[in-house]
């Protein structure tokens, strides 16, 4: 009985410091029961966030959180982290006049990095989303991508329409998660699965073995991918989804503004498009 | 306060209820306990045959020595390497094409034969000597005396231990996840991907391994207290 009683006691703490801790995953109480959850930060955090370019400049150096798996976003290379997102970085970072500290995680870890302070954005190849939007703050779109299908070479799969009943790989936390989940039930197909990794390589990875039948993941990577893989996959033509892509910021940090005017900048000198062209070679 | 536990309740209707959310913890369970279950039943099986030979050999150096080798290999490189990095090496390049369940089983199964087998052969060497004397000397082959005699001693012996490998596994299992396999543990995560709330989920499944792990304990005090029973003749 003792037993039993101390055990409950713990849960009952644990739970209660799960549900304090308000201002890491942040628990809004406007949010309606038919949309998906969790809403802004406490305002202890927006306090915070309120001069974050003034804490930047005072700290020397500015994080960025990503998840380098995602080529030709970003990628590891001779142990750095380079592709597009790392460049844009790059000339915040030198806006700012501060260094740039790259931190590589989980892509579906980005969002609550940033939620939390322990980034100041996230520059992930991440699509603009209602949900995400929820937690965190975007800058401007710079990117427009889409969700690609992959699959083997000699698959039967050829269109959207033949995914239904498949199992399918993503890479968790995407919107390609979050299109072949399908919560809202807005697909017309219907997978027979959904299987997420922690990489869009272990989905592709899967494919070849055969354990998916398709994978569902943003259109360049899927081109470097493919790449790699030419004799065993295929990307098929048919997009899924048109997304943005922008960085992520926590909500109401004045650092949007700035790498707004830095996208800006590189949009007009066209160094945007030399980055672009540098990494897409088509 | 009041708003506290209305935000409380948002949080938990969002993170389970809404579009069946729990549905990932519950076919996470229901994984996991499969893995563990199949992947117990081959570890015992191989643990005992691993036990045989090591038990074997060591009452008698001349016999099975080069089965004894590759037991002692077998054993040695499992136990020197981590779960994980078995799992990966078994779901990436060994089994690449295999059903991801089918090989959660068999890497697990592997892992746990290991710990069992020195656990079964110890079981084995604690039955008196007395016993196996007394079987061979009643003309029995062997064979005979290892599998009607000391072998049903042995188990009584191990059992608790084995119950405890039940419970380990259990725990170990939530590593699968990060081939991509869903888990308990891998559901609440996928659960917290999509709601970006890490601490209901995940408490969640704690308290659920938790509450199972708690169960077995329990019966794993009635299994002992029920065999040390039979010990006061």
């Amino acid at each position: 009985m003792k037993k039993q009683l101390s055990v409950l006691l713990v849960l009952v703490l644990l739970f209660s410091f799960g549900a304090c801790a308000t201002d890491n995953t942040g628990a809004s109480g406007n949010s309606t029961p038919e949309s998906s959850p969790t809403g802004s930060t406490t305002s202890e955090s927006t306090a915070a966030a309120d001069d974050a370019v003034a804490a930047i400049k005072a700290k020397g150096k500015i994080v960025m959180v990503t998840n380098a798996e995602f080529e030709p976003f970003e990628y590891k290379e001779n142990d750095e982290i380079v592709g597009i997102d790392a460049e844009i970085a790059q000339k915040i970072a030198e806006k700012l006049g501060v260094e740039l500290e790259i931190t590589d995680i989980a892509f579906d870890s980005c969002v609550p990095s940033v939620q939390g302070g322990k980034a100041d954005f996230a520059a992930a190849g991440m699509s603009i989303t209602e949900d995400r939007m929820k937690n965190v703050d975007f800058t401007d779109n710079y990117f427009n991508a889409s969700q690609m299908i992959i699959v083997g070479i000699d698959s039967d799969i050829k269109s959207r329409e033949d995914l239904n009943g498949k199992v399918v790989g993503v890479q968790q936390g995407t919107t390609g998660d979050v299109y072949c989940t399908d919560e809202k039930k807005e697909n017309d197909i219907e997978v027979a699965e959904v299987k997420r990794y922690g990489k869009g390589m272990d989905a592709v990875s899967d494919l070849i073995g055969g354990r998916v039948d398709a994978v569902v993941i943003d259109n360049f990577p899927a081109d470097k991918l493919v790449e790699k893989n030419a004799d065993k996959i295929v990307k098929l033509d048919e997009a899924l989804t048109e997304e943005e892509y922008a960085i992520a910021v926590a909500k109401g940090s004045n650092l949007k503004d700035l790498i707004n005017e830095v996208l800006r900048e590189l949009d007009e000198s066209g160094e945007m498009a030399d980055i672009l062209s540098k990494y897409i070679s088509e | 306060m009041q708003q506290f536990f209305e935000e409380l309740g948002t949080r938990l209707y969002d993170d389970f209820i809404y579009q069946e959310r729990y549905m990932y913890i519950v076919k996470g369970l229901g994984n996991t306990v499969l893995i563990t279950v199949f992947a117990l039943l081959i570890g015992v099986i191989l643990g005992v045959l691993i036990a045989v030979v090591r038990a074997v050999h060591a009452g008698d150096k001349s016999k099975l020595k080069l089965l004894n080798g590759i037991c002692g290999l077998y054993l040695t490189v499992i136990r020197g390497t981590p779960m994980i990095v078995q799992l990966m090496i078994m779901y990436f390049a060994i089994l690449k094409s295999a059903d991801s369940l089918v090989v959660a089983v068999i890497a697990f199964g592997i892992n746990s034969g290991a710990y069992v087998a020195e656990v079964i052969r110890s079981g084995i060497q604690s039955v008196d000597r007395g016993q196996t004397e007394a079987g061979r000397s009643l003309g029995l082959t062997q064979r005979q005396t290892m599998v009607r005699i000391v072998m049903p001693q042995a188990f009584r012996n191990v059992a608790p231990a084995i119950f405890n490998e039940f419970i380990s596994l259990l725990k170990e299992t939530s590593v699968a996840g990060y081939v991509g396999i869903q888990d308990l543990t891998k559901g609440g995560d996928i659960i917290r991907s999509i709601t970006y709330d890490a601490f209901p989920p995940l408490l969640v499944v704690g308290a659920i391994y938790l509450v199972i792990v708690i169960g077995l304990t329990r019966i794993l005090a009635v299994l002992e207290r029920r065999f040390a029973k039979s010990d006061l003749r």
